[in-house]
């Protein structure tokens, strides 16, 4: 796998090329800045971006921004955007183009490299990764116009493990439930969101969205 | 004068009313010159023991009745008599007294005590006469001494642009004041959370490092339960250092501006939240935090008491104001009361001359209005369309 990094804090860039590095995952080029960014992928048109929110000039979203950009250009370019905080308006703005291949995490989850590396996995094989804060913040939130609402108290956890995307075994194992049982409710989730049936995974992705209410 | 056609217009009511007020005026000449001879008698005392409680008291006692002759000048005259004390202070008889010689109101109504007990006297007595005789001829003009009383009384009673100066000054110190403890008391706070949270955290970690390496060789299964503990600290140290940042400057509002900011506040909120938002351009970042904070708190409190299942949070700018309105549909019944909600958010308005009106009916719904004056630098961009 080939992946630019873009990410302006010396100590953390080397330390994630050396984390991804180890697990195999090429990185053809580290930048430090927006701009140089967006000119990266598009010369490399890596299989992934990891990209940290806050970047120079503007020490503010600029991370973000590019992303996006670059998606314009590239479309489902597969993006996994590292912050310090994580907000909903950004995991918003990052599904927008509902293309998949996104995930939005805090730097904090670096740390479990397994739960990492398959992320960085996920995310490049066009799935939909958020934190588990995000997701956090969402439960609980669905007004009663909103048809996440619907939902039953066990498929709402399986559609926030689906947000943090965990697969079904994933998602079975935490919930100390089976696979088959997973699906099932998956299933009926996709049912009472109106999502016609369709490729599993575009179906995830669409789901996730139905629950950040974008 | 075309006021004495209307007042004889009027008629018996009018006329009884100002001959009820002349006799009046007669009781408050009277009280006043009681009150300056008492009052010029304990000045004259101060040093002795006797003085500085008879000033204190002759104040206490001038108050009152300068508010009931405000009221009766506003009456007569028609315009309105605002009372320009400043706040008492409190404390001992001395303190008292540096306050009310510090107070340019106490000073003015010491002169208004001497003129109303003596020229005062008599134009009461004369409104008096006036006020018989106009119901007995109908054509003498009437109120003209009655007039003449209230408006001197109006012009030392009222507020001067000097009196109006020391109001605000008061304000502002009070506003600074308030400030400056808010600011220190935010400052003790963020020392004690990093102090017992991530700087402890670190602690730990580093404790937990420095006992791995030194059992590296021996009791590698030990080793891997330190190391576990150590990236459990870490992770506890961020969390907490992530929630300290967000209570200083939210790192949304730096990104996004306060547009942004309050819409992914709206986002994070448990309950449906619209945001309308029109003309708000780039603020000050003083302004746009004090905002941002406001309506922060404010939405904490629809969430903690308001029992809402909706709240709308709308920003517009115009004429170097920022408006600032939170509804939402809870059971109303709101009040700003100390150490609450609302004090917090009317404490962080004033240190920018910003007002809260709460406007809570019982059974709701409740309105929050805050208005901050601000110089926005280019109110027509909006922060968002630079985003796209």
């Amino acid at each position: 796998m080939r992946v630019v990094l873009a990410e302006d804090l010396a100590l953390l860039r080397d330390g994630l090329i050396r984390l991804l590095e180890a697990h195999d995952i090429e990185v053809v080029e580290a930048v430090d800045n927006g701009p140089s960014l967006l000119r990266a992928l598009i010369a490399h048109q890596p299989d992934l971006a990891v990209v940290d929110v806050r970047l120079p000039p503007t020490h503010t979203d600029e991370g973000i921004r590019a992303a996006l950009e670059a998606r314009a250009h590239m479309p489902g370019l597969p993006v996994l955007v590292l912050s310090q905080y994580v907000e909903q308006l950004y995991a918003r703005e990052l599904l927008a183009d509902r293309a998949g291949g996104v995930g939005y995490l805090l730097k904090d989850r670096v740390f479990d490299v397994g739960q990492f590396v398959d992320a960085v996995e996920r995310v490049a094989g066009g799935g939909t990764v958020l934190d588990p804060e995000v997701v956090g913040q969402l439960l609980g939130r669905a007004g009663p116009a909103d048809p996440v609402a619907s939902l039953t108290p066990r498929e709402r956890d399986v559609l926030g493990l689906m947000a943090e995307g965990r697969s079904n075994a994933a998602i079975a194992g935490r919930l100390f439930i089976t696979e088959k049982a997973v699906s099932k409710h998956t299933n009926s989730i996709f049912t009472r969101l109106g999502l016609p049936p369709s490729e599993d995974d575009n179906r995830r992705v669409l789901a996730v969205l139905a629950y950040l209410g974008a | 004068m075309p006021e004495t056609g209307r007042v004889r217009g009027v008629g018996m009511r009018r006329r009884l009313a100002f001959l009820g007020l002349a006799v009046g005026q007669l009781g408050v000449a009277a009280c006043s010159l009681a009150l300056f001879v008492l009052a010029v008698v304990g000045l004259g005392l101060v040093l002795v023991a006797w003085g500085i409680p008879l000033v204190v008291a002759v104040a206490a006692l001038t108050r009152p009745l300068a508010q009931v002759q405000r009221r009766v000048s506003r009456y007569v005259l028609r315009q309105p008599v605002d009372s320009p004390y400043l706040r008492r202070t409190a404390g001992g008889p001395w303190s008292r007294l540096r306050g009310l010689v510090r107070d340019p109101a106490r000073r003015r109504d010491l002169t208004w005590l001497g003129l109303q007990g003596t020229a005062g006297l008599v134009l009461a007595i004369l409104a008096v006469l006036e006020g018989v005789l106009d119901l007995l001829l109908v054509f003498v003009p009437a109120g003209f001494a009655l007039r003449l009383d209230c408006w001197l009384s109006a012009a030392l009673l009222g507020v001067t642009e000097k009196s109006a100066l020391a109001l605000r000054v008061e304000e502002l110190a009070e506003s600074r004041a308030e400030t400056v403890d808010t600011q220190a008391a935010e400052l003790r706070r963020i020392e004690r959370d990093l102090h017992d949270g991530a700087q402890a955290r670190l602690v730990a970690l580093g404790m937990s490092l420095s006992l791995a390496e030194a059992q590296l060789a021996s009791d590698p299964e030990a080793v891997r339960s330190l190391l576990v503990e150590a990236r459990a600290s870490s992770l506890a140290a961020l969390a907490e250092l992530r929630d300290l940042v967000r209570g200083i400057h939210p790192p949304v509002l730096a990104d996004r501006g306060l547009v942004g900011a309050v819409q992914a506040l709206a986002l994070a909120a448990p309950l449906e939240v619209g945001v309308h938002t029109g003309g708000v351009g780039p603020l000050p970042a003083p302004v746009e935090a004090a905002a941002y904070f406001a309506i922060a708190e404010g939405l904490t409190n629809v969430i903690k008491h308001g029992s809402a299942r909706r709240a709308e949070i709308s920003l517009s700018y115009a004429a170097g104001e920022l408006r600032l309105e939170l509804g939402d549909d809870g059971v109303g019944g709101a009040v700003v009361t100390d150490g609450g909600g609302l004090r917090g958010i009317e404490r962080r308005l004033a240190a920018f001359d910003g007002r809260l009106a709460v406007d809570s009916p019982p059974g709701g719904p409740t309105r929050l209005h805050m208005v901050l004056p601000c110089a926005s630098s280019s109110p027509k961009t909006s922060p968002s369309s630079e985003t796209g």
